[in-house]
């Protein structure tokens, strides 16, 4: 396995896991994720989004949700820059940065996700910036979602 | 209210050497852990015959196996604190309740770690995959097994090793608080300067504040000097009752207070999930966990001697200051750069060993060893007059866990 990262790209970390191994509730995601939609899941009974879909609400334990779609854009909540391969093989990756990412249109802690951040001058990104999601569609099951500084 | 607060007591210590990441075959984790219980036990003047429980962490040891291959008369208490390392010294508490209750005599606590193929957060498609799924299945061996759903959310985001988790935390608390890492560094300097005068730390050699900014930054905001080193060996204490530890060989060094937990939505924290809310996330996870702790003991912060931080990251020892109550809440940084926990100089030296920055990392319980030489007035660099200590396990996955030992006075 090791050596099988394919053709790497500064600044963008490779699709190492190419199957969703989704179930009911992670499916709705991937299948978005398709064509290049963000939806959440969100509670219906008090309105509270999560990530990633999980089975109960844990803020009013309910199991009633629906997946809204999301702008797609968001807010770097915190971030790194991964200079160090953790393995040799990975080296032509980095730098590559990688945080926390807050939603617009949810209520942020909660919902966040966590991507690899490309497209980027991984000296210049702050926590705070505006970013945009962007999916590789790496296989038939799996788009990789991704985020990018928000253009303009 | 019943307490366990004074009524058990650490009465032995044991360890194998520290080693090196993989220096420490053809030991086995077995054959270390067995080692550091018998000189645990022949430290308090007791013998495999007194032992009657296991009270581990992290699923450190198989109580099953070592029970077996030493020949323990009867096992009474076989008990794990869940998650990894942050449940280090909630396993002393746990072992306090089981005797205090009557359902053990003498509980071994301990850790053994052999690094020679897998590592947390490890090197090859598969460890990475490994820190994907961490915390998922809860660790049963029922479990289904296979790749969680969860998992296609975070394997292809490169957030694989815990230094890329730790460092969001710290991003943030920079972004939040105006911290540095000068500031930062001091941890570092001050861990390795305590190691040079412990003569079994396996990093002595002296370091600068311009090595520090000079060495291999690892990924931002964390260099080589902020990761704690990997290290093989095993460490065991042996806890038993207050009264009975009076009666053995050495000064017992009361358990005054022992909690482990943290709030529900700390969760899985940062491994793989950073959920955590606002006022938690760059935290060390260990307020609640603090506030119980020093309830219980009876004690606050001014009344510490010497502080046994958990440091596999130094930005997370100048958290745990905060969380501790060392310091209001997001300066850390200046007490820090005003030299507070130098050994010697400082209101409140820590990590006076060297810590798992500087002496070795066997997932925490060298702070215990530390602890319990302070307070039997035998460690290479001695606070003079310590009476009571903090030690802590975590941040990580809840459970985090705080304990403070005390002489016996
Ligand atoms: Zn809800």
């Amino acid at each position: 396995m090791a050596g099988d990262f394919g053709n790497l790209e500064r600044g963008k970390f490779p699709t190492i896991l190419k199957e969703t191994h989704a179930d009911s509730l992670t499916q709705p995601f991937w299948d978005a994720a398709k064509e290049d939609r963000l939806v959440c899941q969100h509670c219906t009974n008090c309105g509270t989004f999560r990530m990633p879909p999980s089975p109960f609400c844990f803020n009013c334990q309910s199991r009633d949700h629906d997946y809204p779609e999301l702008p797609g854009t968001g807010t770097v909540y915190s971030f790194t820059v991964v200079r160090h391969p953790l393995h040799p093989d990975l080296a032509e990756c980095c730098p590559y940065v990688s945080g926390v990412v807050e939603l617009d249109g949810t209520q942020g802690a909660g919902a966040r996700m966590l991507v690899n951040i490309i497209d980027c001058d991984p000296d210049a990104v702050r926590i705070g910036d505006k970013v945009e999601i962007v999916f590789e569609h790496v296989t038939e099951e799996m788009s990789t979602p991704r985020f990018r500084p928000l253009s303009g | 209210m019943n307490t366990i607060r004074d009524k058990c007591a650490i009465v032995g210590v044991g360890t194998t050497e520290y080693y090196k990441r993989g220096q420490s075959y053809p030991e086995t984790e077995l054959s270390m852990a067995c080692t550091a219980i018998l000189a645990a036990l022949d430290d308090a003047g007791l013998t495999i015959n007194d032992l009657d429980g296991f009270s581990i962490y992290s699923s450190s040891c198989d109580p099953a196996t070592v029970g077996a291959e030493l020949g323990v008369p009867e096992i009474r208490w076989a008990t794990t604190t869940t998650s990894g390392g942050g449940g280090c010294v909630g396993a002393l508490g746990v072992a306090a309740s089981a005797i205090e209750t009557g359902q053990a005599t003498t509980i071994v606590s301990l850790m053994t770690l052999q690094q020679l193929n897998r590592r947390l957060g490890g090197s090859a498609v598969g460890g990475m995959m490994m820190f994907a799924m961490m915390s998922d299945g809860g660790g049963s061996p029922y479990g289904g097994g296979g790749v969680p759903p969860s998992a296609a959310f975070t394997a292809n985001n490169g957030l694989l090793s815990p230094g890329h988790s730790f460092a969001q935390i710290t991003n943030r608390h920079m972004h939040l608080y105006g911290t540095t890492r000068e500031q930062i560094a001091e941890v570092a300097l001050s861990s390795r300067k305590n190691a040079g005068t412990n003569p079994r730390a396996l990093r002595p050699e002296p370091i600068t504040i311009d090595d520090y900014f000079n060495a291999r930054m690892i990924n931002d905001p964390l260099c080589l000097f902020d990761y704690t080193m990997e290290s093989d060996g095993a460490v065991a204490v042996i806890t038993t009752s207050t009264e009975r530890a009076r009666n053995l060989k050495q000064p017992p060094v009361l358990i005054s207070a022992a909690s482990h937990g943290g709030t529900g939505r700390w969760g899985p924290a940062l491994f793989r999930y950073f959920q955590t809310p606002d006022e938690y996330f760059a935290t060390s996870g260990h307020r609640p966990v603090a506030k119980r702790m020093y309830e219980m003991a009876g004690v606050g912060p001014s009344d510490v001697d010497v502080a046994l931080l958990y440091d596999h990251f130094a930005p997370m020892v100048m958290i745990q200051l905060e969380d501790y109550g060392f310091c209001p809440i997001g300066e850390g940084g200046p007490f820090l750069a005003d030299g507070n926990i130098r050994y010697g100089t400082g209101s409140i030296p820590v990590n006076t060993h060297g810590g798992n920055l500087s002496e070795a990392y066997i997932i925490g319980m060298t702070h215990v060893r530390e602890a319990v030489e302070q307070l039997r007035g035998t460690a290479a660099n001695q606070v003079e007059g310590a009476e009571v200590a903090l030690v802590t396990g975590g941040p990580a996955g809840l459970p985090v866990s705080g304990a403070i030992l005390r002489k016996d006075v």
